[in-house]
């Protein structure tokens, strides 16, 4: 069995967060200039774009100022009291996030406890690995059709649909780390008389943290795919469907700032991701920090 | 009749079909004892010290700690292992880690902490506890399992190659804490070493371990006074003849392959 270690490793900066390589005294200008060195090149494209699609006119390609207009129309441009939220983002946004974080949390649950068992037992493994590597070669969405006829549409089939295809890399990625908790680890572990309960909780938990998180990141990544896919069909709210809507109604502007959106919910979820995995495991990369 | 603390009869060990790394060891140890375990690297000392200690079920033979046949890790044992890198747990905090067996011994959170602090003292860390183990030198983390092994308060302490991943300084800095905790716990304590010196300097014993299988080649006792330092000591006639014999003993085979010329 493979494990999936992400991809976070190499965006991580290398060292923990509040040593600088280089002390600078204007931390602010530091920053903005990072920003700077960040952004130009999605500026850039972002400004062609613009020129481009007002030159042409292409109803297909709207300029994306008139996609952050729309953008805003839609979901933000209601009253403050709402937090900005329109009635169509209230609409829109609980049914997906709902499904999107229960579909997560299920597989995360489901995930983590079946992990244990098999990376604990090699006989379980033995026995299971076959139906594993059937049940994640399976592409998720072909199991709409399923889902449909046992659930009907609706949330129970969204997620279940989002828990089977996110599964996968918690449960593969928690059976891994389980499996190659360091040996003298466990050893000490003996000696000092931790056993059950505190066994799983003090020790192989923890040590296997930092594959299990870089399973339910990209657990997370996929969650999100499989939310709107779930929601393209046969599905009346969510954003999933307001893309299939508008699509459908040729609003393309409309449907272009639903793209937009996924592509920042994306961002924000994966930051507030790191953000906890960072907070959880702060001994890990400060460890390794210190020992490469 | 002489109270021992731990009696090691005819111990065999083979791992599977593998010629046997252990032989037919007998050993016993007498309350209070240090006993320096010694041999050439490889020679299987290791195996010997994970079979006492209840890790590994030997082949053959049988280990007995205060009379009782021992079968997994006895909870009045410890052991410090080499590898204080992998043995000192990374996400707890220094205190966390010296406190964590203390839960079995029925303590509280705050007795807990407080034996561990007291611990962290003895071992001359009285503030590392908020740090984190890969915070520390190697030499303060091998302090740290040290100081687990003294709060968990066994009677029997196992040391596999205790120092054997610090520098010279270090090394002689944790062999008189070894000799200064002992003195002050009166714990029974089996160390591994590959170290002649070090054997002599901290035992009250020396068992000397041939290579291939690993057999027990002789067993020595140092008549040197208790109270040890690492400059005088050493500069002793008793000290210079042991280490010699020691040597001659752990080398033997290959010394006398040599022609003497």
């Amino acid at each position: 069995m493979t494990a999936i270690t992400g991809d976070h490793q190499a965006e991580r900066p290398t060292r923990p967060a509040g040593r600088r390589r280089r002390p600078t005294s204007v931390p602010g200008l530091r920053i903005l200039t990072g920003g700077v060195a960040r952004l130009w090149l999605v500026a850039l494209l972002v400004g062609c774009w613009e020129i481009i699609t007002r030159i042409k006119q292409d109803a297909y390609f709207p300029p994306p100022s008139t996609i952050v207009r729309v953008f805003h129309e839609l979901w933000f441009s209601g009253p403050a009291t709402h937090l900005f939220l329109t009635d169509k983002a209230l609409d829109d946004f609980p049914p997906s996030f709902v499904n999107l974080f229960c579909g997560w949390a299920l597989a995360a649950v489901v995930g983590l406890a079946l992990g244990v068992l098999l990376g604990s037992s090699r006989v379980a493994r033995e026995i299971l690995d076959p139906v594993l590597q059937f049940g994640r070669s399976v592409p998720p969405p072909t199991l709409i059709p399923f889902f449909i006829v046992v659930f009907d549409f609706g949330a129970q089939m969204q997620i279940s649909t989002i828990a089977f295809g996110v599964i996968w890399p918690v449960l593969l990625n928690t059976a891994d780390g389980v499996r190659t908790v360091e040996k003298l680890q466990l050893e000490t572990a003996e000696v000092f008389g931790v056993t059950g309960a505190a066994r799983l909780f003090r020790i192989i938990l923890p040590a296997a943290a930092p594959k299990i998180f870089a399973g339910l990141r990209v657990s997370l990544g996929f969650a999100l795919i499989l939310m709107v896919i779930s929601e393209l069909i046969g599905s009346t709210t969510g954003i999933g469907a307001h893309l299939i809507s508008s699509q459908q109604g040729m609003e393309l502007p409309e449907m272009w700032a639903g793209i937009v959106l996924l592509g920042i919910l994306g961002c924000l979820f994966n930051a507030v991701f790191v953000l906890v995995e960072r907070r959880f495991l702060s001994w890990h990369s400060s460890a390794r920090g210190l020992d490469s | 009749m002489v109270v021992r603390v731990l009696e090691v009869e005819d111990l065999t060990h083979a791992y599977g079909d593998a010629p046997p790394v252990l032989s037919s060891i007998d050993l016993e140890v007498k309350p209070g004892e240090l006993v320096s375990i010694v041999g050439p690297s490889g020679c299987g000392k290791s195996t010997l010290l994970r079979c006492i200690a209840g890790l590994q079920a030997p082949t053959e033979g049988r280990v007995r700690l205060d009379g009782k046949p021992v079968e997994r890790v006895p909870d009045n044992l410890a052991v410090v292992f080499q590898d204080y890198s992998r043995s000192l747990f990374p996400w707890m905090s220094v205190r966390d880690n010296v406190a964590l067996p203390l839960r079995r011994r029925g303590m509280n959170r705050a007795q807990r902490h407080e034996n561990a602090l007291k611990a962290l003292e003895s071992v001359g860390l009285p503030d590392a506890a908020a740090k984190y183990p890969w915070q520390l030198s190697g030499g303060m983390q091998q302090r740290v399992s040290i100081a687990r092994a003294l709060a968990y308060g066994p009677e029997f302490l196992i040391m596999d190659e205790p120092f054997g991943s610090v520098d010279a300084q270090t090394r002689e800095d944790l062999e008189d804490l070894l000799l200064r905790v002992r003195g002050n716990s009166g714990m029974t304590i089996l160390l591994v070493t590959h170290d002649i010196d070090e054997s002599v300097y901290v035992g009250d014993r020396v068992v000397v371990l041939s290579k291939g299988p690993a057999r027990v080649r002789a067993d020595l006792s140092v008549g040197l006074p208790t109270v040890r330092d690492q400059i005088t000591t050493r500069e002793l006639p008793e000290f210079v003849h042991l280490r010699a014999e020691v040597g001659r003993l752990v080398r033997g085979r290959e010394a006398a392959d040599e022609p003497k010329s």
